[in-house]
């Protein structure tokens, strides 16, 4: 008997897969004398978000905003400060709830650098069965499912199997990492920058292959990127994040034909045009993203932001439904006191 | 949209195009092909197979008595009929001597390291793995005994439990835990911030299963290393220690202690009261160009 069989769908289709609600993480910078703890990085602050089931939710946002953390948090790599996850209907770590490890089962991630996400040590085929193993599959019935993984990515099994990471390129190399990643069949993918590191042409395979496989497999993606044109192609939702918040959330068509905060406008604006006449002369935002040591005041944005007014850097703006999507930005927002609010 | 490649309707399938050189190659086939061009440590390893080899062999090998003293037969030089390597200050055989004191000089010069590997090895890669305050509370202590330089830590500890083997071997086990513990926690820690170690994780595998598999195979080979280098630091302490009068106690031949009793020969006959330098010097040179050659061997890059 397969003792590693899908997991059946609980709630129904309406009910998310994955939700999580007010998830925080600060990490402690050491300093000071015998290193106490004296300052935080605000990696990510009171971030909610749901993932339906069967879609793609992309996020997007620049270096060091959070995007990462939110993954290994999702996957509880590392371990909220605050917050709950509930996924499909279970509390996540919580007395009544599955516990991290049956989390875990049916939420894998790909990582980003293909290499370091391989043991150098493994050849392909132990790297593959290793999860099915530490799950208690006999080791005739892993062999089998490490055949059928290393086809599923379009690997010839006979060919891959006994090979170790070293001998296969970038793109090999990540198609096994997805395969590593479907080898407990999970529910819910995270996908960390899984195709950022790949050539051009090998990202387009790989991002096809990922559409078969989760049609083929019935599965879910958080796909995060810094790529927007990578997750316009892919997601069904985008989740824009700035220095720990989300800024914007909504159906791919709405933020992409009509983003309202002005961070994913300059986001937006600033991908490069593939046409030579329509050149962008001007950076759309000045200068790197703030310290999230000491993220500014009430909007976190607004250091940057150049329609910034006094209520941005008291109150902080909270996300709310604007148009299609929700947007937290004091403009969209009728009597928040600023100047360029919409009308009630 | 930007994917405009060529091969966007190709799907999952096919496209990978194997390589020519097909079937793999192991880590360790590679290292070991390494080895075999590296002539130093090839020697090396053979001085030092034939030294064990001999030592273990010692009874064995037809060779005189190496406690039979003769006073008519004192300090023979050596190339002396019957005695080709001479005799001691109490006519004994040198080369039996050498030979036997091999059998001691090199178990107290491996058993200690290989204790303390055990010891401090498990106590680094769990400082290693666990991190946080199981790491400080292991890697201070380790740092109290790095205080104090190791031949005095050896030479107190020696001095406290008095002279004797099992002594020696305990203070220099004792000696060897803090090095060998703090290169196991500095290799763990560098492997455990591998994404490898967090898929490992996130695929909800115990620890335990995570070190043997996917820390353990990554570390061993350079804290073996490491260890094999120690070696030769432990037979010279050990002779030291013998020759300070607290390790093994005469009339054992034991390289230290013979370099002790032979240094009042060393106006009469000096090439013969420094053989068993000589044997030290060749056995920690042997195992210190040994363990640099692993070192070169396995430090591939894919």
């Amino acid at each position: 008997m397969d003792t590693l069989l899908p997991i059946e769908d609980r709630g129904g289709p309406a009910q998310p897969l994955l939700l999580a609600t007010g998830l925080r993480k600060h990490f402690p910078v050491a300093g000071g004398l015998l290193g106490r703890t004296t300052k935080v990085v605000r990696a990510v602050d009171d971030l909610t978000l749901s993932v339906a089931k069967g879609e793609t939710l992309g996020v997007v946002g620049e270096s060091g905003c959070g995007k990462s953390t939110v993954a290994r948090l999702l996957i509880r790599l590392i371990k909220p400060d605050k917050g709950t996850m509930v996924l499909d209907g279970d509390p996540v770590d919580e007395p009544h709830g599955i516990t991290v490890n049956e989390l875990r089962r049916q939420v894998q991630m790909v990582f980003q650098d293909s290499y370091a996400s391989l043991n150098p040590r493994l050849t392909i085929a132990e790297t593959l069965a290793f999860a099915p193993r530490a799950h208690g599959l006999p080791a005739a019935e892993a062999r089998e499912r490490v055949r059928d993984l290393l086809s599923k990515v379009g690997l010839d099994p006979a060919n891959y199997a006994t090979r170790y990471p070293h001998e296969l390129s970038g793109g090999q190399r990540q198609r096994v990492n997805i395969a590593r990643a479907l080898a407990l069949r999970p529910r819910l993918i995270i996908l960390d920058e899984a195709v950022s590191a790949l050539d051009k042409s090998v990202e387009a395979q790989v991002l096809n292959m990922l559409v078969d496989l989760k049609t083929e497999l019935d599965l879910t993606y958080v796909f995060i990127s810094h790529d927007l044109n990578v997750v316009q192609y892919l997601s069904d939702r985008v989740l824009v994040m700035y220095l720990g918040k989300i800024v914007e959330l909504g159906p791919v068509e709405a933020i992409y034909g009509d983003p309202q905060h002005p961070y994913t406008r300059a986001l937006l604006s600033a991908r490069p045009s593939m046409d030579p006449r329509k050149r962008t002369r001007e950076a759309p935002i000045q200068g790197d993203p703030p310290n999230p040591i000491d993220p500014p005041s009430g909007c976190r944005f607004r250091t940057r932001c150049p329609f910034a007014e006094d209520v941005c850097a008291r109150h902080e703006p909270l996300l709310a439904q604007a148009g299609a999507q929700a947007v937290a930005c004091h403009m969209r927002v009728a009597g928040s006191g600023h100047s360029k609010a919409v009308a009630a | 949209m930007a994917l405009q490649s060529p091969s966007l309707d190709v799907g999952g399938a096919v496209l990978v195009t194997p390589k020519p050189t097909a079937g793999g190659r192991g880590y360790w086939q590679s290292v070991g092909r390494r080895l075999r061009r590296d002539p130093v440590t090839l020697i090396c390893a053979a001085i030092l197979i034939l030294l064990v080899l001999a030592s273990l062999a010692a009874p064995y090998l037809n060779l005189a008595d190496p406690y039979k003293t003769s006073m008519l037969r004192r300090l023979h030089p050596i190339g002396s009929p019957n005695h080709w390597l001479g005799t001691d200050e109490l006519g004994r055989d040198m080369f039996a001597r050498l030979i036997y004191g091999g059998r001691l000089s090199l178990f107290m010069g491996v058993t200690p390291v290989v204790c303390a590997l055990l010891i401090g090895g498990s106590l680094g890669i769990l400082a290693g793995f666990v991190g946080g305050k199981t790491n400080m509370a292991i890697m201070r202590i380790m740092d109290v005994f790095y205080a104090f330089p190791s031949v005095l830590l050896a030479i107190s500890l020696s001095g406290a439990m008095g002279a004797g083997t099992e002594n020696t071997l305990l203070s220099l086990t004792l000696v060897f835990i803090p090095p060998i513990c703090r290169v196991s926690e500095s290799v763990t820690t560098q492997v455990r911030g591998f994404d490898f170690v967090d898929a490992a994780k996130a695929s909800g595998a115990s620890s335990f299963t995570i070190v043997r598999v996917h820390v353990l195979g990554n570390v061993l080979g350079p804290i073996l290393v490491y260890a094999t280098s120690l070696i030769s630091v432990a037979i010279i302490l050990a002779a030291g220690l013998s020759f300070l009068g607290l390790g093994v106690k005469p009339p054992e031949p034991e390289w230290g202690l013979m370099l002790n009793t032979l240094r009042q020969a060393i106006y009469v006959n000096p090439v013969l009261a420094a053989l068993p330098g000589v044997m030290i010097f060749v056995t920690s040179i042997c195992f210190n160009l040994m363990s640099d050659g692993l070192r070169a061997a396995m430090d591939v890059k894919a």
